[in-house]
C-alpha cells in the first residue's frame, strides 16, 4: 500500500529529532567537560 | 546512580523495542485507514508525553515564582489544596457528573487528574528546592519542546493520506498545538539569549501563560468543530481494547525514555550552571591579582 511510506516516514522522523536531540546533548557535556578541565588546569 | 542510569537505559531500549513491535506487528489494522494508522502509537504518546513535561514546567515555574516571596508561598500553598478538594468534589456533583458521562469520561477518572495537581506541587516542591527548581524547569521546557517537535511533524504526515492534506489552516487543535510549542520555543530563547539578572524570573512568567494553552490545545477537541479526531481515552472516541493496550505499552515506553532524557539533561544544566560559577570565580581571581599588582604611571 502507498500509504505505508507514511507510516515509516513517521516513525524514521521521530528518531532521527531523538537522535538529534541526544547529539546535542553529549555535544554540550562534552564541551562543558572540556570547559571544566581547563579552568582545573588554570587553578 | 552512576550504574543506575546504563541500567535504565537498557531496560528503556528494551521497552521500546518491544513497543514497536507491539505497534507494527501486534496491534491490529484499521478496517478505514490501513496501517497508516499505525503512526498513533508515536504520535499521541509524545502529545500526552510533551503535555507532561509542559505540566511540570508550570508547576515548578509556580514554585520558583512564590518562592521569592513568603506570603505568596503560603497562598500559593492552600490554593493548590483547594484546587484538588474543590475539584474531587465537583467531579461527584449531579450537573458535573451528568456533563462528564456524556462526553464519555468517568467522574473518577476528573477526580484522579485533579488530585494530581496537589500531589505534583507538594513532590516537586520537597525533591527540587531553591534552584533546583528552575533548572527542572528548564530541563522540561527543553525536553517537551522536542516531544511536542515530533507531535508537529507526524501530525501532518498521518494528515496527508488520511485527510489528503498536510495541514488544515485555521483549525483549532492544529493552530493551538503549533503556538504552544512557538511559546515553548520563545521560552528557550529568552533563557539562552537573555543575560539579565532577571532572565529566571521572566522565563518562569512566561512559562505559566505558556501552559495555559495546554488546555485549550487538549480541550479544543471537545469544544469546537475541527478536523482532528476526538480523544481516544475520555474524550467520546472509541479503540479496540488490543489498541489501547498497544498505546499504553507505547506511552509507557516514551515516559521512561522522557526521563531518562530529562535526568541527562538536568545534569547537563547542572555542570553548566557549575562552570558558568567557575568562570566568574576565576575571572574575579583575575581581576584581584591585577588590581593588586603596583602601578606602572608613566612620566607626564
Amino acid at each position: 500500500m502507498n500509504a505505508i511510506k507514511y507510516l515509516f516516514a513517521a516513525y524514521i522522523a521521530t528518531w532521527v529529532i531523538h537522535a538529534a536531540y541526544l547529539g546535542s546533548l553529549v555535544r554540550r557535556f562534552s564541551e562543558l567537560r572540556r570547559q571544566m578541565k581547563e579552568l582545573g588546569k588554570g587553578k | 546512580m552512576k550504574r543506575l542510569f546504563p541500567i535504565l537505559s537498557v531496560l528503556t531500549a528494551i521497552l521500546l523495542a518491544y513497543a514497536l513491535y507491539q505497534a507494527l506487528v501486534v496491534a491490529p489494522t484499521d478496517a478505514l485507514q490501513g496501517d497508516v494508522y499505525r503512526i498513533i502509537y508515536y504520535h499521541v504518546p509524545s502529545a500526552w508525553t510533551a503535555f507532561l513535561l509542559f505540566f511540570i514546567n508550570f508547576v515548578a515555574s509556580i514554585q520558583y515564582l512564590v518562592n521569592a516571596n513568603s506570603s505568596a508561598r503560603r497562598a500559593a500553598k492552600w490554593i493548590v489544596i483547594g484546587i484538588g478538594v474543590l475539584g474531587v468534589v465537583a467531579a461527584y456533583l449531579p450537573p458535573v457528573q451528568q456533563q462528564l458521562t456524556s462526553a464519555g469520561m468517568r467522574p473518577s477518572a476528573m477526580a484522579t487528574t485533579v488530585v494530581l495537581i496537589p500531589i505534583f506541587y507538594f513532590l516537586i516542591g520537597k525533591w527540587f528546592p531553591g534552584q533546583r527548581l528552575d533548572v527542572l524547569a528548564v530541563t522540561t521546557a527543553e525536553v517537551g519542546v522536542v516531544f511536542c517537535t515530533i507531535v508537529l511533524v507526524t501530525g501532518p504526515i498521518w494528515a496527508r493520506p488520511v485527510w489528503g492534506i498536510w495541514w488544515a489552516p485555521g483549525d483549532i487543535r492544529l493552530t493551538s498545538t503549533l503556538v504552544l510549542w512557538l511559546i515553548y520555543v520563545s521560552y528557550l530563547v529568552l533563557r539562552r539569549f537573555s543575560s539579565s539578572a532577571q532572565t529566571q524570573m521572566l522565563a518562569a512568567a512566561l512559562a505559566v501563560f505558556g501552559a495555559l494553552d495546554v488546555p485549550l490545545v487538549y480541550f479544543s477537541i471537545w469544544f469546537f468543530r475541527t478536523q482532528h479526531p476526538q480523544p481516544v481515552i475520555g474524550g467520546g472516541g472509541s479503540m479496540d481494547p488490543r489498541m489501547l493496550h498497544v498505546l499504553l505499552i507505547s506511552w509507557l515506553a516514551f515516559l521512561c525514555f522522557a526521563f531518562l532524557v530529562c535526568w541527562a539533561r538536568f545534569r547537563l544544566e547542572l555542570l553548566h550552571r557549575e562552570v558558568e560559577e567557575a568562570h566568574a570565580m576565576a575571572s574575579l581571581a583575575g581581576s584581584s591579582a591585577k588590581a593588586s599588582l603596583p602601578i606602572n604611571r608613566s612620566p607626564r
